[in-house]
């Protein structure tokens, strides 16, 4: 490995770039950003001025976060989270409960670990109780310490919300926002979901309970938006601790946001999709390829990074399979186009293949039925065809009718790049002929 | 000898093994060496990895965690295909790396759920012995989590982030990402490709490993010859490998015999060529197994004499049953209208416009086995079967043995109102065994082959 001594600072090149891959792997895999999230001002100030509210007056609320995958919900309840916490009185008194749809999949386990995280499992004990409403009202009965007449806010957390009302009578649910309503703790519950109909899943006693409020994250900036926040993304913070590398990574960030090819890049990104997180996965892509001997992220990593992104994963399979397999997929290919997409079967495929070997081919020639059947059902385990009727029917394994789940365009572009394909083959897939 | 890997954080001489162990797949390595960063630095939250069988990925990911030593759990979810075995497997393999003193602690941790999970997760992962490395999860046949809980595929693509720790998924499987992901979104993962294995690439790797009594250039002629034949029907580098172990000692024969000299190709060539289209037939379809093949070439037999597994299939039916199974054959393949033309005797004319040749799709060798009563079998076995029969219980007991060998198989419910329907589950040629054993002109009664 080559170490460069810059001449004013202390940090050699390979500490320099070790630093870099730290800060901008946290930003970009953690998604620990350097700064508020963009866009969302109103939305933060609404959030926080909710919470405060439950936090210091002793207000209960319940509120609904809604966005698309990768909107950035849990970075602005994180946000607000921290702002609020800067406030002393809150950080004393406010509990926090974070649920999540996928780890709590039943409402006991849900109970348990409201327990768990409320630090109460020693005043729980062995109790038993009758129903869940009972168990939650003891807990936060219990939150009422000493000599204070009034109960310490919680503030609950629920991710994956609309897994929660899929759980029997949606009885977490229920409770939370009976609780939030019913005025004796003071409870905020805060519900982040992907569902725009979220509100349809609920019950009707839980949704008549539910305080209607809807936060909308909808990625809603523009290309040129989007650019900058690329180039911020990029940039290192001002704490670097070597100025001279961290102005010309900086530099090199502004040059790369005004190349045509980059915003090239970065557009058809966008058009595909908008939020951030595929962002990230393409920067990470590029960030991967900065080592000592190629310090600064370059055009062509990016072009690179987009080219890994894009490709089509069904014709890079088809990049691998034996030119037997080939043959069988171009002779579905053909029964499609033939008899409009009706399901076939082995037989059928077969004997395609046997007309095209006897008209044509030189360069294949014919195999054993039983060596056909394997190629056949290494096609099956591929995934690409698939039998239309499930595997539990009793029907002989030649006849059982399957589709093909490729597109002849895929097929005929998988064949354009396929190694040393024989051109009897290729004139037999264009063909319109059967 | 610089390795051509530049990834600091992680030990020179572990590069230089990698790059001896793994053959043609340099860039794969590196691309993932570059991904993951130093040991202490965070990687993607979640890595999906597809491509063909065979194409390194299990052995790839092994080895690499495993010759840099790694902090990793290498689970396959075949074998634990129940949520609970795949987190105490985890859990498990995560304790191993942080207990160092404390033998106590070594007990088997159980697990039920998956906020158990996370829990217990959290609670290892924050021990010092880990140094802050990234602690690898890999997921072998990544496309068995489709058969398991709904919520194992996204919970296991944010751990990262469920549990606040420096830890990496990975997944590997055959099946591309879009059939394993879930319908309401989820967290998506970094997704990378292992390319297939040119011929070139192939060649160098089966070379690899050519036993020490002979030279590399002669097993690599060997191993050109076994791609000719095999490499339009299969890629499979596993198959192959197996192909050339066990076909070596026949193509050595004449070296060994002193019939001819290692470099005398054209003989070697036609010693083994018809040797491996045998093969092709009989031990690449398993229908003998590697060690009758063996057993095989070494007395010099004929191939054709070994009985392969699809002969087992062959029956021996009494005289009656035969007849039944064949009027079951034609009864499946024949459309009911044509049968009076068949097996009739007097059937006067019938009208040519009903035997207009067929579209093709209507050949009913193509479509399958077609259901029909127990009468219809019945009447034809009646016409076709030359001696008079009475319908005993001895004939009806025969169509149930039939039945119980899987050669007919009856559709449909046990219905006492409409009477029972059969098909006959037997191929073309099978049946044309049968009836030659009873000396039946089977085609001529054949629609088809009108």
């Amino acid at each position: 490995m080559s170490k460069r001594r810059t001449k004013e600072t202390s940090l050699t090149l390979g500490e320099c770039i070790s630093q870099v891959q730290d800060i901008l792997r946290k930003r970009f895999c953690l998604q620990k950003l350097n700064g508020r999230p963009f866009g969302m001002e109103s939305q933060h100030k609404h959030l926080l001025e909710l919470l405060k509210r439950t936090a210091i007056q002793g207000e209960s609320n319940s509120i609904l976060i809604v966005g698309p995958r990768g909107a950035g919900k849990t970075m602005l309840l994180n946000d607000v989270l921290n702002a609020l916490l800067e406030v002393k009185q809150v950080r004393e008194n406010v509990l926090e409960v974070h649920l999540n749809g996928l780890l709590q999949t039943d409402d006991k386990i849900a109970l348990k670990e409201i327990t768990r995280q409320l630090q109460l499992e020693n005043v729980v004990g062995d109790k038993v109780f009758g129903s869940f409403a009972e168990n939650l009202a003891f807990l936060l009965e219990a939150l009422k310490k000493g000599n204070r007449s009034s109960s310490r806010p919680v503030i609950f957390i629920l991710d994956e919300f609309d897994l929660f009302a899929h759980h029997k009578n949606q009885t977490l649910l229920y409770n939370l926002f009976d609780i939030s309503q019913s005025a004796q703790t003071p409870v905020a519950v805060i519900g982040l979901t992907c569902r725009l109909d979220v509100l349809q899943l609920l019950e009707k006693r839980v949704k008549s309970r539910f305080s209607h409020r809807q936060i909308h994250l909808l990625n809603s900036f523009n290309f040129q938006q989007y650019l900058k926040i690329f180039e911020e993304q990029l940039t290192l913070p001002e704490d670097f601790p070597d100025r001279r590398f961290s102005q010309e990574w900086n530099q090199n960030c502004q040059s790369l946001s005004k190349d045509q090819t980059v915003k090239d890049v970065l557009k058809k990104q966008f058009n595909s999709s908008k939020d951030l997180r595929s962002l990230h996965i393409l920067l990470m892509l590029a960030l991967s390829q900065v080592t000592v001997s190629n310090p600064f992220i370059t055009s062509v990593a990016l072009l690179e990074a987009y080219r890994v992104r894009s490709m089509d994963s069904k014709a890079n399979l088809l990049h691998g399979l034996s030119v037997l397999e080939i043959c069988l997929v171009i002779a579905m290919k053909h029964l499609n186009d033939i008899y409009e997409g009706e399901p076939f079967n082995f037989e059928m495929v077969h004997n395609e293949f046997q007309k095209f070997i006897q008209r044509k081919a030189q360069a294949i020639h014919n195999f054993e039925k039983p060596v056909i059947m394997k190629a056949f059902e290494h096609l099956q385990q591929l995934e690409l065809i698939k039998p239309v009727d499930g595997p539990a029917t009793r029907i002989q394994k030649e006849y059982q009718l399957t589709k093909l789940l490729l597109d002849s365009n895929q097929i005929m572009d998988g064949l354009q790049k396929y190694p040393h394909c024989p051109t009897d083959l290729r004139q037999w897939a264009s063909s319109s002929l059967g | 000898m610089m390795t051509s890997l530049e990834h600091p954080g992680y030990p020179q001489d572990g590069l230089l093994r990698l790059e001896e162990k793994l053959l043609c797949r340099e860039s794969q390595v590196s691309l993932l060496l570059s991904l993951f960063g130093e040991p202490h630095q965070y990687s993607y939250p979640s890595i999906f990895i597809y491509g063909h069988t065979t194409t390194g990925k299990t052995y790839v990911m092994q080895t690499v965690l495993a010759e840099l030593e790694l902090p990793h759990a290498f689970v396959s979810c075949v074998e634990c295909f129940t949520s609970r075995m795949l987190f105490e497997h985890i859990l498990n393999k995560l304790q191993s790396y942080v207990t160092s003193s404390e033998i106590s602690q070594s007990l088997y941790i159980s697990c039920d759920s998956f906020s158990d999970f996370v829990r217990l997760f959290k609670q290892l992962i924050s021990h010092q012995d880990l140094k802050n490395q990234t602690f690898y999860i890999v997921l072998d046949k990544a496309e068995q989590l489709r058969e398991m809980e709904a919520n194992l595929l996204p919970g296991f693509l944010r751990l990262q982030e469920m549990t606040d720790a420096n830890v990496t998924v990975i997944f590997l499987t055959e099946i591309v990402w879009e059939k394993l992901h879930p319908n309401m979104g989820c967290f998506e993962p970094l997704i990378l490709y292992f390319p297939d294995y040119s011929k070139v690439e192939l060649q160098k790797i089966l070379s690899h490993d050519h036993p020490s009594e002979y030279s590399a250039e002669f097993y690599a002629a060997y191993i050109n010859i076994l791609l000719g034949v095999f490499y339009t029907v299969c890629r499979d580098l596993k198959e192959l490998k197996h192909l050339a172990a066990i076909n070596f000692a026949k193509f050595c024969e004449p070296v060994t015999k002193d019939e001819a000299t290692e470099s005398d190709t054209r003989k070697l060539w036609k010693n083994i060529e018809p040797h491996l289209k045998t093969a092709m037939q009989t031990v690449y379809l398993r229908e003998i197994s590697s060690s009758q093949w063996e057993k095989l070439q070494q007395e010099d037999r004929e191939a054709g004499q070994l009985k392969g597994l699809s002969a087992y299939a062959h029956v021996e039916l009494p005289y009656y049953s035969k007849f039944l199974l064949i009027a079951g054959y034609l009864a499946s393949y024949n459309p009911a209208r044509t049968d009076r033309r068949f097996f009739v005797k007097h059937h006067g004319k019938i009208k040519k416009t009903k035997f207009l040749k067929k579209h093709e799709k209507t050949n009913n060798h193509l479509l399958g086995p077609k259901p029909f009563p127990l009468d219809r079998l019945l009447a034809i076995f009646y016409s076709i079967v030359d001696s008079r029969i009475a319908p005993t219980a001895n004939i009806f007991s025969q169509i149930s043995s039939l039945v119980a060998l899987q050669l007919l198989t009856l559709v449909g419910h046990d219905d006492q109102l409409d009477g029972p329907k059969y098909k006959c589950a037997v191929s073309l040629d099978f049946i044309r065994a049968v009836a030659r054993t009873v000396s039946f002109d089977l085609i001529r009664y054949l629609y088809d082959f009108l």
